[in-house]
């Protein structure tokens, strides 16, 4: 019966094969190498002889602080991302629908979606070219207008603005497309009804666009909550550069420490510990968002 | 009288939010690319102009000698456009295929595995190995170090761009399949012939996304290119620009310009240009395609 049902489904299967393979090679079987985490790995051992110790990697990296701090840096970095972003975005889409001007708002949309699509290579350039000590515009603008420069490079505790105003720099944009497309939804007679009915500009933005909103904005905001354990590894590292340690007390997430306990210090049993943290508790945070979105609209929820 | 009032009123409230609107909008647009505008006149300027007065929208001693410097360490740039132009063609159209054909068999109603395999690849984006043993099973295992099997593979398929198609192939009936299963038609003549040629926007949009992907791959090249190739994609030669002094000094004595004379600041400029410029000037005429698949992902979760 099994077999049969296998057999009359072959060709959709296979169809399915190679993808099957791919997440089992790149997704699954890197999981047990997780293992990692509960043993001092060591090259000449290897992964299999290599000493078991338990909880030990874990130990050291709640006593020393480093977990905290990373966990704290990443939390608060895709907090501030995503309700400052998803903010903006409704702005952004709100402003965009009462714009009548058609070439212009056609023009602003190509250019307000530009940042998205290049690489983080050059996000951390632009960001070079505003923000160097001796030649970035900042500097320029502060020294002509009599103040004295800043050295952007080493003082951390500009990098949060800086990080933040970057991010939403490249991804308001296209991100508004999602809020704009559901604008575009809402019946046009409701929208003439209260004109109708003496509403102006903003009592139509405020009674009517923002509630429309509402459901859309709640559905994205715990979809990315889902995430807030992830960080963005390519613009935090293209901005900070690769071994500026004075920024690390404020730019370092879970991302960059994972990266240099590979490459800087081939600790490999240190950085398997807080990647399986990582998971293990992005996991959790998923699970509950999905239930909370199940609980307010089920048609929304992921599985 | 009241009506009077009221009208004043709305038309004071519709005059703000158009000033906010197109004062706001207009301003948000132009920050977005005015940093182009900086890094191209930062290219064509000349170093001592930018000793003197730093980086400028508007070059002050206009030269396109850092062009040159890029351009004359040909192997280099050319090499490196070589190397992405053909991940990136190889990436997309395997990809594309892989995607397409994954997604139409996985929205298929009458086939009874689909929730099971959809599930299993959404995990993914749950649950993961982390940077180390991904590391350990590409190097160690799959021996990809330092070969360009290392950033094309793992870009091929994304579970975010599988999910996109399915949402797409929703959108033609499924009593298509049907007939043509009726006629005999196979699974994947029905995909081959029929669905492939009546959803090519679709496959505009997620060929698009990852065709953009491999273009600005520079994550799996650094991590598994190492200086033991001669050529990287674009994206990392660019960083090591950026970031390495020993590219400046190679880029030095291929040009036969002393080190001392080398527009080291234009030098990154001209090589993002270069490197980027595809993109930017390719990005107007596709961009519709990026918000259909945007749009098409949030309707259908």
């Amino acid at each position: 019966m099994r077999l049969q049902r296998l057999w009359t489904n072959r060709t959709l299967l296979l169809m399915c094969l190679p993808a099957i393979v791919f997440f089992l090679v790149f997704a699954y079987l890197p999981m047990p190498g997780l293992y990692l985490a509960f043993i001092k790995y060591n090259y000449t051992d290897g992964i299999f002889r290599s000493p078991f110790v338990g909880w030990e990697n874990f130990r050291f990296l709640v006593i020393n602080g480093d977990l905290a701090r990373l966990t704290i840096n990443t939390i608060l970095y895709n907090l501030a991302f995503i309700l400052i972003g998803n903010a903006l975005q409704v702005f952004v889409a709100v402003l965009l629908n009462e714009l009548r001007r058609k070439w212009f708002k056609k023009i602003a949309q190509t250019f307000l979606f530009l940042p998205y699509f290049i690489s983080a290579v050059l996000i951390g350039l632009i960001a070079y070219n505003f923000l160097s000590y001796d030649y970035g515009v900042l500097n320029s603008f502060l020294v002509s207008v009599g103040l004295d420069p800043v050295k952007t490079y080493s003082n951390p505790n500009i990098w949060p603005f800086i990080i933040v105003i970057v991010y939403l720099w490249q991804t308001t944009g296209y991100g508004s497309i999602i809020y704009f497309a559901a604008i575009m939804g809402l019946d046009h007679e409701i929208v003439e009804a209260a004109e109708i009915d003496g509403a102006n500009a903003l009592q139509r933005i405020v009674y009517i666009v923002l509630p429309w909103l509402k459901p859309t904005f709640i559905i994205l905001l715990l979809f990315s909550l889902g995430g807030v354990l992830k960080g963005n590894f390519g613009l935090f590292y293209n901005l900070v550069g690769a071994n500026n340690t004075m920024l690390y007390p404020t730019t370092d997430i879970i991302e960059t420490y994972v990266f240099r306990t590979l490459m800087n210090n081939f600790n490999f049993s240190t950085g398997s510990a807080v990647s399986l943290y990582q998971s293990v508790f992005g996991f959790v945070i998923v699970v509950t968002c999905n239930w909370v979105v199940r609980k307010t609209s089920p048609d929304h929820s992921l599985f | 009288m009241e009506q009077i009032s009221r009208s004043i009123r709305s038309s004071a409230s519709e005059r703000l939010v158009r000033i906010v609107g197109y004062g706001f909008i207009g301003a948000f647009a132009l920050a977005c690319v005015l940093p182009f505008v900086l890094v191209l006149g930062t290219s064509l300027t000349s170093e001592r102009s930018i000793q003197s007065n730093g980086f400028n929208f508007w070059p002050k001693d206009f030269t396109v000698f850092a062009y040159r410097i890029v351009f004359e360490n040909p192997n280099l740039v050319v090499g490196a456009y070589f190397v992405t132009i053909a991940l990136t063609v190889i990436g997309t159209v395997i990809g594309l295929f892989l995607v397409a054909m994954t997604g139409y068999a996985l929205q298929r109603p009458d086939f009874p595995y689909r929730n099971r395999i959809s599930f299993y690849i959404y995990f993914t984006t749950l649950f993961s190995g982390g940077l180390v043993p991904f590391y350990l099973l590409m190097t160690q295992y799959l021996s990809l170090k330092n070969s360009y099997l290392s950033v094309l593979l793992p870009g091929l398929l994304t579970p975010f761009l599988i999910i996109m198609m399915k949402a797409f192939v929703q959108s033609i009936p499924h009593a298509i399949t049907e007939s043509a299963k009726i006629d005999g038609a196979g699974d994947f003549t029905i995909f081959r012939k029929l669905i492939l040629p009546m959803t090519t926007p679709a496959l505009a949009t997620i060929g698009l996304f990852i065709a953009l992907g491999y273009w600005n791959e520079w994550y799996n090249a650094m991590l598994f290119l190492t200086s033991d190739v001669e050529y990287r994609p674009l994206q990392l030669f660019l960083y090591n620009v950026i970031t390495r002094a020993d590219f400046i000094r190679n880029s030095s004595a291929a040009s036969n310009v002393p080190l001392r004379d080398m527009p080291l600041e234009s030098m990154k400029m001209a090589t993002a240009i270069v490197a980027t410029g595809p993109v930017i000037l390719f990005y107007p005429f596709v961009q519709r395609y990026f918000i259909k698949g945007l749009t098409v992902g949030a309707v259908k979760g």
